[in-house]
């Protein structure tokens, strides 16, 4: 509409002019999670984003925001929503499934533990049969490995998650899936982020790799808190800086409460 | 029916359906009758929330059949998880949607359903019994064969019902309630309200009416009778006295608020709110 003029217009201005806004303060560590997360979905197209997780969700609708218009959320029940919350869809968990096996997705679930080639486990720790601790159970990890894209987030990297060998196979690693090629021909772990960095598979034997630190963090860091050596190229990228049209939308649109400060505390 | 005569047809041994997702719209009025029975030596089929924690922790299930178990807003059900720790029940553990395969297996009369889930990971060690089909046509992929979950009586809880069973969910989603109907040879659906059966299609949309009376032996009034899992639009988790349930010990928490009958469970969460301000 056109602006009518009324009201808020001044024609003597007495007040003196205000301070300059102070620069806003430097990205967080979950600020950088957040982003690490949301990169994860670039170029993904017209498919659904289930984020688990806070900083995960806060990534999913940063790039829906942004640079991946396209993608499908929803409200965490049944219902697909577009980034104010403004219903467009029903995905009952019936229909969730059936897009899980269609492929039309993208998966960032969290992981109790993972091991180098991307086995994750949220079902229990111990053995089995008698386990040290019940988690979740098996979830939707197995069906989610074989369909679509499924990433990972930690939000504590510690040799307590990242570990040699996991207890229980849940989510299927590259290892597992290459004794299946048929079945697991839709298998792809495109990424694992950690409150320390990002995670990839992109080495000839599909073993974890660090693909970018984020900033404040060392490769020493990482590698005290991992079970196993996972491959670190000569020149480690640092994750890249969210935009201050990014900052701005995750600190004053998308967590203007700060849930993501309890998750990576700063 | 009441839920002690719905409870009364059911027997030590049976297999149990039981619908809901999580902490969603769980039976939970049938589960308290059920837990003041001696019915034991369950089989039960369930994507599990505190309807598994009750029973495991009362000593009720002989096997569990499930892809998880959780309050939802409280991710590890504790007494559940107690249970698995003690080795107090057998377990069959698959994937989300081999359960659903499963259940469309039993619901179409079929022996299995082929799926795409489990080959590669630990679900096929720890079920030694799963067995993988290959297809007929030129792809040849390898699959699981999930074996139909039939089951001797089912549990949902609905939002309305008529008395003959036509049973009518008003929430955003219908969870496998129907299913779990169609894959047992009893089903039981307990609702919020009992409505005439023109009531029911008066101001909701007719693809509310998610299970059909040929697939339902008895009804259930049961105002509240998710509580304290979810029922939208009803009403929501009760966070408080899903908070008390988790952190109280399980006799303790059985001695205050199951001992009696719905009346009785009821005044006795009214003192808990009351008590926290709540």
């Amino acid at each position: 509409m056109t602006d009518t003029g009324t009201g808020t217009g001044s024609t003597k201005n007495t007040a003196p002019p205000p301070p300059l806004p102070s620069p806003p303060p430097p990205p967080t560590r979950a600020e950088y999670c957040v982003i690490a997360c949301a990169e994860a979905w670039r170029n993904a197209g017209e498919i659904l984003a289930s984020p688990m997780g806070v900083i995960p969700s806060i990534g999913a609708r940063l790039a829906r925001r942004t640079f991946a218009p396209d993608l499908l959320l929803t409200d965490g029940e049944a219902m697909l929503v577009g980034p104010d919350g403004t219903v467009e869809g029903w995905l009952p968990y019936r229909q969730h499934l059936t897009l899980v096996a269609g492929g039309r997705r993208h998966v960032m679930m969290g992981a109790s533990q993972i091991d180098r080639y991307g086995n994750q486990n949220i079902s229990c720790v111990g053995d089995w049969n008698r386990p040290t601790r019940q988690l979740l159970g098996v979830r939707g990890a197995s069906v989610n490995t074989l369909n679509n894209p499924t990433s990972y987030w930690v939000p504590r990297h510690s040799r307590r998650v990242f570990v040699e060998c996991v207890d229980m196979v849940c989510g299927v690693g590259y290892d597992h899936a290459a004794e299946h090629p048929g079945t697991a021909r839709y298998h792809r772990v495109p990424r694992v982020v950690s409150d320390l960095g990002v995670f990839d598979f992109a080495t000839p034997d599909h073993s974890m790799r660090l693909a970018s630190l984020h900033p404040g963090v060392t490769v020493d860091q990482v590698r005290d808190a991992t079970g196993f050596e996972p491959a670190v190229p000569d020149e480690v990228p640092y994750t890249r800086d969210p935009t201050p049209g990014e900052l701005a939308l995750i600190r004053e649109v998308i967590d203007p409460g700060n849930t993501r400060a309890r998750e990576v505390p700063a | 029916m009441t839920a002690d005569e719905a409870v009364a047809r059911l027997a030590s041994g049976m297999t149990l359906g039981i619908g809901g997702w999580g902490s969603r719209r769980k039976p939970m009025a049938l589960v308290r009758a059920l837990l003041r029975s001696d019915v034991t030596d369950l089989t039960v089929i369930s994507y599990g929330g505190p309807d598994v924690g009750m029973l495991a922790a009362a000593g009720r299930i002989r096997k569990l059949v499930t892809a998880f178990v959780t309050l939802d807003s409280i991710p590890l059900e504790p007494h559940y998880r107690a249970a698995r720790e003690r080795g107090a029940l057998d377990l069959m553990e698959i994937d989300e949607a081999m359960f659903l395969w499963g259940l469309q297996a039993a619901a179409n009369r079929l022996p299995f359903l082929p799926v795409r889930a489990g080959i590669g990971s630990d679900v096929m060690r720890v079920n030694p019994g799963l067995r993988t089909v290959t297809s007929p046509y030129d792809d040849g992929e390898t699959f699981v064969a999930m074996p139909a979950l039939r089951m001797d009586a089912a549990l949902v809880h609905l939002s309305r019902a008529d008395r003959q069973g036509n049973g009518q969910y008003l929430g955003p989603d219908p969870y496998f309630d129907d299913l779990f109907c169609e894959a047992a040879d009893t089903a039981y659906v307990s609702c919020e309200r009992l409505v005439d059966t023109a009531e029911l299609t008066k101001e909701a949309a007719p693809q509310t009416l998610l299970v059909k009376r040929h697939t339902v032996t008895g009804v259930v009034e049961a105002p509240n009778g998710a509580h304290f899992t979810s029922c939208a639009p009803d009403y929501g988790r009760d966070e408080a006295l899903q908070k008390r349930y988790a952190t109280t010990p399980w006799a303790q928490f059985a001695a205050r608020f199951l001992a009696g009958d719905e009346r009785a469970y009821r005044s006795a969460v009214r003192a808990a709110h009351e008590e926290e301000g709540t």
